[in-house]
């Protein structure tokens, strides 16, 4: 049976893996699974620019699948970007199988804020089906609410759902 | 005109630049290709058709501007978008004289990208003249949800009609759980402002401090911790709608910082002095009495008429009984798709009792009644077993109880229904098994 495979990177044990996990097995309907992969992050680290590059974090994700990897999601708390952007939230292979997602600009924290967990984790939900949704071939979506809509502001997730709209759902034959 | 219906070519002698711009792009569904320099990205011009060049200024043989001098012989209409690894500022001027679009330095904030692909995109239609884009997002419809063929609702549906079109300042007024939010999203989906977002701020669930930075954004240095600018959402409704929830809660001081904004449209950043000009229809929406507020002095009369231009008022489920087999239905389908599960009647007794009940929570109360049924439901119909609350059968029965009669007599009724069993008694009331067995105790109730 093919699973979801969650990553945490960079991360020790964190309590809301689990409901990440339940996010995402309701979502797509598939068993998901916590487990750790060997990655080198320093190998990401860009000194110029502080941050890592998710791509290469990506690539070291996926060039060991376990066999029953249907998708897998690295989980990190590292800023990341992509070298045309100053940053990116996560990245994903359109149709591939692995994602990446940062918890670091999702932090309340980082924008001066008071820290609130449960907001976090709803956000790291979002940007998580979001992520994964491309690995199932997913595009940007139109529908405000739909988890598929385009977020490059935090308070742009927090406008969405961690939902897939009908559309969305329909395309990757959930509906 | 779909995104898959939109050339992007990219060109940029960085490899990784170019990869990552294609990746960024195909996730929008664009149509994208690349070139690593002026000559091959010609020859790409000739032989398909591209809507919109990104291109470097900076390239080995054929320099950004000549390639774009080139271009625009080709195509005039091809919306070219220079970037520039440095804030060369004298070169990016030329360029857009010669016609550029626009130009970006790298690397770029994800948001301006978006907006800027997006303005092409936009820009690039209006010169081919093709609307279909527009026609496309004019068929999403928000209203599906709001269920009903009572006079009651389709006099609401009647008003949403009437304002929608306008740019006029409407006010909701209703129970919680009537589905004003709902209201307010027909409105906007149905407004000229439908390609851009409604944003939503629920002021009941903020301190007055963290409303105004959620409002008006912070400046990076704003206050302590404040290291980067943050977007309120006034600047993120530029050009769409602002629903503000729950208007009724908030204080005297951002009453004076709302009104100010709804007369001028302008405002600043906490931290910032720059004026920021944004465009947003306002819809409000309240289950308080706010002409009793007025009066009492807690609510700014200015402001009260400033955001009751338009009212629209969601009548209580109770008031429109008609309606409550569709909307029961309406849940019952969409839960059936979501859980998948075959369930595709509600028993005529369950119905009854659903009628016979006074909905103090109204449509929320419903669903989530609903939702709990189809959960527990065994059979491919709702039957009254499956309701997980007891309904009183007379209404107003319960109005003249006291919260603890109401109390001891439902803990009773679900001890019975689940035949005693404390746990899942517990479950269902949601509280601790220690509660309920303090509760049995208080009251003296039997166990099944
Ligand atoms: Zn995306
Ligand atoms: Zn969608």
């Amino acid at each position: 049976m093919s699973r979801i495979y969650l990553v945490p990177i960079h991360l020790n044990a964190p309590e809301w893996l689990g409901r990440l996990r339940a996010c995402i097995e309701k979502t797509f309907g598939i068993r998901a699974k916590c487990c750790s992969f060997p990655i080198d992050l320093p190998a990401a680290f860009d000194p110029a620019r502080n941050q890592y590059s998710s791509s290469l974090i990506l690539q070291q994700l996926i060039a060991n699948p376990p066999a029953d990897a249907r998708k897998i999601l690295g989980i990190t708390d590292v800023d990341l970007f992509i070298p045309i952007l100053t940053y990116v939230f996560g990245e994903a292979q359109l149709d591939g199988i692995g994602a990446v997602v940062s918890l670091h600009r999702l932090k309340n924290r980082f924008y001066g804020l008071p820290e609130d967990n449960d907001l976090m984790v709803e956000r790291l939900m979002k940007e998580s089906v979001h992520e994964l949704g491309h690995t199932f071939g997913l595009f940007h979506c139109a529908w405000f609410g739909c988890a598929l809509n385009a977020s490059t502001y935090v308070e742009d997730i927090d406008q969405k759902s961690c939902e897939l709209c009908p559309d969305c759902r329909n395309a990757i034959g959930l509906a | 005109m779909k995104p898959a219906d939109i050339g992007i070519l990219i060109v940029d002698d960085e490899a990784s630049v170019r990869d990552s711009l294609c990746k960024w792009f195909r996730l929008d569904g664009y149509r994208v290709d690349t070139a690593d320099e002026g000559a091959s990205a010609l020859r790409k011009l000739q032989d398909d058709s591209w809507d919109i060049v990104l291109l470097d200024i900076k390239m080995p043989g054929m320099d950004g501007l000549e390639l774009q001098r080139r271009i625009k012989q080709i195509d005039k209409d091809i919306v070219t978008i220079v970037m520039t690894a440095f804030a060369s500022v004298d070169t990016s001027i030329q360029a857009m004289k010669e016609g550029a679009f626009d130009y970006i330095v790298k690397p770029i904030d994800p948001d301006d990208m978006g907006h800027l692909i997006r303005n092409a995109v936009q820009h690039r239609q209006l010169l081919t003249e093709n609307l279909n884009l527009r026609q496309q997002l004019a068929e999403m419809s928000y209203s599906d949800e709001i269920v009903g063929e009572s006079d009651a609702i389709r006099q609401v549906l009647a008003r949403v009609a009437t304002v929608a079109q306008t740019d006029s300042t409407v006010m909701i007024r209703g129970e919680s759980g009537t589905g004003k939010e709902l209201v307010a999203m027909a409105i906007h989906g149905n407004s000229n402002r439908r390609y851009f977002p409604m944003i939503t701020i629920n002021c009941g669930a903020y301190t007055e401090g963290l409303l105004e930075s959620e409002l008006f954004g912070h400046e990076k240095g704003a206050f302590t911790g404040a290291m980067y600018r943050r977007r309120g959402k006034l600047e993120m409704a530029d050009k769409g709608t602002l629903f503000l929830d729950e208007i009724g809660n908030i204080g005297r001081k951002m009453q004076m910082d709302l009104l100010r904004v709804i007369e001028s449209r302008q405002f600043t950043r906490l931290g910032g002095d720059k004026q920021i000009q944004a465009d947003f229809r306002i819809i409000s929406a309240t289950n308080r009495d706010l002409e009793q507020a007025v009066r009492e002095g807690s609510f700014r009369e200015d402001l009260y008429y400033r955001l009751n231009v338009f009212s629209i008022t969601l009548p209580p489920l109770r008031e429109r009984k008609s309606d409550i087999p569709l909307i029961a239905r309406f849940f019952m389908n969409r839960f059936a798709r979501s859980m998948n599960k075959a369930v595709t009647d509600i028993s005529p007794e369950t119905l009854d009792m659903l009628m016979k009940y006074n909905w103090p929570g109204n449509i929320r109360e419903l669903r989530n009644v609903i939702e709990r049924a189809m959960v527990g439901a065994k059979s491919s119909r709702i039957d009254p077993g499956d309701l997980s609350f007891p309904f009183h059968p007379s209404p107003g029965a319960v109005e003249d109880e006291s919260l603890e009669a109401v109390e001891k007599n439902h803990i009773q009724n679900i001890l019975s229904r689940t035949g005693g069993n404390v746990s899942q008694a517990a479950a269902i009331l949601k509280i601790s098994r220690l509660t309920l067995y303090n509760k049995i105790e208080k009251y003296q109730l039997k166990k099944g």
